[in-house]
């Protein structure tokens, strides 16, 4: 018989997730009908983010597994990273008001 | 190819095959979160490009079917996660009973998907030809809280007066919406049908505490499109709400 060195995570931790998403949807929810101003999309995505930190570490079991499944997510996050980090420094960079991405007028005519 | 029991001939051991294909597994996930991530992306910069025709698109979303959407979707990552536990643990009879669980709530948020979908059409919000931003303000149903319709109204003229092309960015937001949602909703259905044939073979009882990598590596999936919604709730229904 194979040794088993997979980590079983109790009910009570899944549990325990499972009310912690659910009162963060709650505090997204509340947080969206009040003016942060210029953090209301930062508190929206914070919580997001936190969420979504809670389903890989304890739904996904990354929380527990080896170095290799790890280094994998860091991977994917490193990309998206750099996919968006450079994507919206050229938006950014452009000549004025290029980021406005003027449309082709013609596009919407449906 | 040669196979004993569970483990085919080119694992020596059956941990050996559980984490090749867990790793396997999570490789595809790279790629998913790469390929929903282009699509986050060009929501950022049109986001940002057309800020006030995205507000006004965003509150014509229905909250209450967006927020139950969320918990039915949590709810069922959670039955997801305990059908795993069950697999690891050996309680054969209740592995069948959370995948269940989980196929009724996964195909409850599709539900909801549906009549959110079907409101749209019925508000002219679906891109093409028929698009209007102004038409359900302008035609509300017996249902709808007034006092919403009225703001909803005053938030249209004032992002009319700033931008004289709301109905177009308006409809970038909608074309957006469906294609993200859409994308997501249809990874729901490919979720589901994991989980039907998951259901069949738990059944029978081919899982079990050495043996449960269907399970497990299903359940990294379907918690995947979970978060891939845990971000498309704030970033389409949340983003024009504070009044």
């Amino acid at each position: 018989m194979p040794e088993h060195s997979e980590h079983i995570v109790s009910p009570k931790i899944y549990f325990t997730i499972f009310i912690a998403l659910v009162i963060g949807t709650s505090l997204t929810t509340w947080a969206a009908f009040q003016n942060f101003g210029p953090f209301n999309i930062v508190i929206a995505l914070g919580i997001a983010t936190a969420k979504a930190t809670l389903v890989v570490l304890f739904f996904m079991h990354a929380r527990y597994s080896v170095g290799r499944t790890r280094l994998v997510i860091v991977c994917a996050i490193f990309w998206l990273a750099i996919m968006l980090a450079l994507t919206l420094a050229d938006y950014q960079t452009r000549q004025p008001r290029m980021s406005r991405l003027v449309p082709p007028a013609v596009f919407y005519r449906v | 190819m040669h196979r004993t029991g569970e483990l085919f001939g080119h694992f020596q051991t059956l941990e050996q095959q559980r984490e090749s294909a867990t790793f396997g597994m999570w490789v595809f996930l790279a790629t998913e979160v790469l390929f929903f991530g282009g699509m986050f992306l060009t929501y950022t910069i049109n986001r940002h490009a057309y800020f006030t025709a995205f507000g006004v698109g965003s509150n014509d979303l229905d909250i209450t079917l967006g927020t139950t959407n969320t918990l039915v979707l949590i709810l069922s990552s959670f039955t997801m996660a305990m059908a795993v536990w069950c697999a690891q643990t050996g309680k054969k009879k209740l592995v069948p009973l959370f995948l269940v669980l989980t196929l009724v709530l996964g195909c409850a948020f599709l539900g909801i998907k549906f009549v959110e979908y079907k409101q749209k059409f019925h508000h002219h919000l679906v891109p093409g030809r028929s698009f209007d931003i102004s038409y359900h303000v302008n035609h509300p149903a017996p249902g709808d809280d007034p006092k919403e319709i009225a703001f909803e109204k005053e938030e249209l003229a004032k992002a009319l007066a700033s931008d004289p092309d709301t109905n177009s960015h308006a409809q970038l937001y909608f074309s957006l919406y469906f294609a993200m949602t859409g994308l997501h909703a249809l990874h729901m259905v490919v979720g589901a049908g994991l989980v039907m044939w998951l259901i069949g073979a738990s059944l029978k009882g081919r899982f079990t505490p050495h043996y449960h990598t269907p399970v497990e590596n299903i359940g990294l999936y379907w918690h995947f499109v979970d978060i891939v919604w845990i971000y498309l709730f704030p970033l389409f229904y949340l983003i024009d709400r504070h009044r």
